[in-house]
């Protein structure tokens, strides 16, 4: 059985239809990448996985481990495993960094029916972890995400998918706005993460990410629709020759 | 007398208030010095001709007192209600250096705890401070400052507590005398059945150099409507730094008038803190007067409103003197038909140049029937002082709710998150650490309640943030 299966999906914000039938399969184990234009759909494709309730399904289905993941609130489908990094990670003054993870792993763990973590318990986990990413301490007890530079955002959210363990985590343009040494953290972060039951959906703009993450299928979203499927050398022909000109081969290419 | 014949005829329910007079006029008359029996008077003669605000009056607009008018509420005897030790048991305030309580107005000192009070700090009744101070042991200085600052031509409900008060507590904090631990003040209503007015008079004098926390707590122990018409006059003498905390917790059948009034001497620095999370109408008037150089205000409030309640929060700042610095910090959750009000009237005088005042209004309301009217007022008389106000009005986030559930809170523990950190945004400004985590409990508890009582009335709400915003320079 795959870990995810989206068949056939429709979505729209306000009325105006942004996916417009998108069909994917992700296996256990395996990394996708998903390429495209702006404003092709791929926040929109990330924030339905997630269960973001101002986007509308309008049609299609998707399964999660089996279950109907289009049944789920947000914080089911956190539960069960799914992971999204935040394309602009939200600013949340007022709650701390570190009570805000160990309030969400709790929330997995008892979801699961596992005991609840004590201060003591994740503590040293959370500073180890923050480490790896080279994190600077005083982050910990500040507000979630106010006042972090761009690139400690984007690490604040790989550290919280190091501890919160998904079994699906897509991660929407994690690399922009990031230095060639926070894109190597982050993407080391990520590469720890990989195991045989975990599998990653990666949502980037640019090739660049994918030299440090390897990806096993490339998909290139246009309009709302996946237009071409394939390997790791897809992502660098896009990178070549621009989504455009790789479109119009793919169009010319397609029978009349 | 003609102004009580007045009263009488023309507004009748005035009568149990006026009952009332007769009685406490009557024992002041025997043992009360005659400054006091003078201003007892002058509070009647001011309360009976004027009756209570419409919302005609300007200061009263948003806030309708016709519940309160029609209510006869009466006076309560002294130890007419029995309370226990143990019914107060939960309403301590860990770490206090002592409290004093106070049932139905009346000072209860079989359930105060004076503990071991540090030299150089009075606390005691305030009526029994008086009495005293008749026959020659007197604390001294009461006259000089009792009724010196609350403004009782002004506002009619400091002109019937000053009429009806019969106690309250005295503080008085030496010169240079630095205390630790706060004090507690209980204002306990306990009533079977009666509909009981009361009005607390307290008067804390800080001398210069002194330091302290007070902690005024509004507490009822029945559900029945009792109207707490409480003034506190505090003068803070130079240098002083004085905290000093408001909490209203009182059923939501209740009536809570209460009045701060700060009298600041130079470089005095005075903080108020009022969370209001109880009472069914509550005014909270909170008035200092700048009147040194130097001196330093931070004036920092929560309230939290569901079902019907009405919380009225009017704030007057008056900067008298140059180089005075004022923050107001006012954050009001309103759920349910609550409605909230806030007035925040700044005023700097001629003299008070490089006044720095400043005020922040922020409120979320979690229904589309509840409602706040936020109205700032800023009087500028002198040319170089730099004043700034700001409010917002809107919803939780969304964007910040999804992120929390996103990561696995359930909804209503997100819910209960933000709203506790927009809550809390007044517990940062308080420097007293055992008021601070006293005021956390409260405000978690109180949270909790409304979270759960939200939930269980409406489904998830997404709504438009609508936000309103000003900041103006003047
Ligand atoms: N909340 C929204 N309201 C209206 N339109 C939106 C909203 N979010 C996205 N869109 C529109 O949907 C389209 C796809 O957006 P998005 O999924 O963010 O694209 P991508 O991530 O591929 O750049 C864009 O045309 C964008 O303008
Ligand atoms: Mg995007």
């Amino acid at each position: 059985m795959a870990l995810l299966e989206i068949q056939d999906l429709h979505a729209s914000v306000d009325g105006h239809e942004i996916l417009k039938g998108v069909n994917l399969t992700i296996n256990a184990g395996e990394v996708h990448s998903i390429m495209g234009p702006n404003g092709s759909g791929k926040s929109t494709l990330a924030a339905v996985l997630a269960r973001r309730d101002a986007y509308q399904v309008t049609g299609g289905r998707i399964l999660f481990n089996g279950k109907d993941l289009l049944e789920m609130d947000p914080e089911e489908a956190a539960c069960e495993g799914v992971f999204l990094a935040f394309q602009y990670p939200v600013e949340i003054p007022g709650i701390g960094n570190a009570y805000f993870l160990r309030s969400a792993m709790n929330a997995v763990r008892k979801y699961r029916g596992e005991d609840e973590l004590d201060a003591m318990d994740f503590l040293p986990l959370y500073k180890e972890r923050m480490k790896l990413l080279e994190m600077d301490d005083k982050l910990m007890n500040r507000s979630v995400n106010e006042g972090f530079s761009g690139g400690e955002k984007k690490r604040n959210e790989i550290l919280q998918l190091s501890m919160l363990e998904p079994k699906l985590a897509i991660l929407d343009e994690t690399d922009s706005g990031l230095d060639i040494d926070a894109l190597r953290i982050v993407a080391q972060g990520v590469n720890a993460m990989r195991s045989p039951d975990r599998a990653f959906l990666v949502i980037t703009h640019y090739q660049r990410l994918l030299d440090y993450i390897k990806p096993d299928f490339v998909h290139v979203l246009v309009d709302g629709k996946i237009e071409r499927s394939g390997g790791p050398e897809l992502a660098l022909e896009l990178e070549e020759k621009g989504y455009v000109r790789a479109e119009a081969e793919v169009q010319q290419a397609l029978p009349a | 007398m003609g102004n009580e014949r007045t009263m009488v005829t023309t507004t009748p329910k005035l009568g149990k208030y006026f009952e009332a007079y007769e009685t406490v006029r009557a024992e002041g008359l025997e043992r009360e010095p005659v400054w006091l029996q003078q201003l007892r008077e002058d509070g009647w003669a001011r309360f009976s001709a004027k009756g209570f605000p419409s919302t005609h009056d300007e200061d009263w607009r948003f806030t309708n007192l016709a519940a309160l008018a029609k209510t006869s509420f009466r006076r309560a005897i002294k130890g007419e209600f029995l309370v226990s030790p143990a019914q107060l048991e939960a309403y301590r305030v860990a770490g206090a250096a002592c409290q004093l309580v106070f049932v139905n107005g009346h000072f209860a000192p079989e359930l105060s705890d004076l503990g071991n009070l540090p030299e150089g700090l009075l606390v005691c009744s305030l009526a029994k401070a008086i009495d005293c101070g008749r026959e020659g042991c007197a604390p001294e200085g009461i006259e000089q400052h009792l009724g010196r600052y609350a403004d009782m031509s002004r506002d009619v409900f400091t002109a019937l507590n000053t009429a009806l008060w019969e106690d309250g507590a005295y503080l008085r904090i030496h010169r240079g005398v630095v205390l630790d631990q706060p004090i507690h003040l209980l204002y306990v209503s306990a009533g079977t059945g009666a509909e009981i007015a009361t009005h607390p008079r307290t008067l804390i004098i800080a001398e210069d150099a002194s330091q302290a926390a007070i902690i005024e707590d509004y507490v009822s122990l029945g559900s029945e409507a009792a109207f707490s018409n409480a003034v506190t006059e505090l003068a803070a003498g130079q240098d002083a730094v004085i905290s000093h905390f408001l909490i209203e917790r009182e059923n939501l059948a209740s009536f809570n008038v209460s009045t701060l009034r700060i009298e600041q001497s130079r470089s005095a620095n005075v903080d108020s803190h009022s969370i209001l999370l109880g009472g069914g109408l509550v005014r909270n008037n909170v008035h200092p007067v700048l009147n040194g150089e130097g001196a330093e205000c931070l004036i920092n409030g929560l309230f939290v409103g569901e079902g019907r309640q009405h919380i009225d929060n009017y704030m007057l700042v008056e900067h008298a003197r140059p180089h005075c610095n004022s923050r107001q910090f006012y954050n009001g959750i309103l759920a349910d038909h609550a409605r909230g009000v806030f007035h925040g009237r700044i005023v700097v005088q001629k003299d008070a140049q490089k006044t720095d005042a400043k005020q922040t209004n922020r409120n979320l309301l979690l229904s589309d029937n509840a409602r706040i009217d936020t109205k700032p007022q800023l009087e500028i008389y002198a040319d170089d002082v730099k004043c700034t106000h700001g409010a917002t009005i809107g919803q939780i986030d969304e964007a910040q709710l999804f992120y929390l559930r996103a990561r696995g809170i359930a909804e209503a523990d997100a819910r209960n998150l933000l709203l506790y950190a927009f809550a809390a945004e007044c517990l940062d400004r308080m420097k007293d650490a055992t008021a601070r985590e006293f005021a956390e409990k409260l405000i978690r508890e109180r949270l909790r309640e409304l979270v759960s009582a939200v939930q269980a009335a409406t489904p998830a709400a997404t709504q438009e943030e609508e936000k309103q915003n000003w900041e103006e320079v003047g």
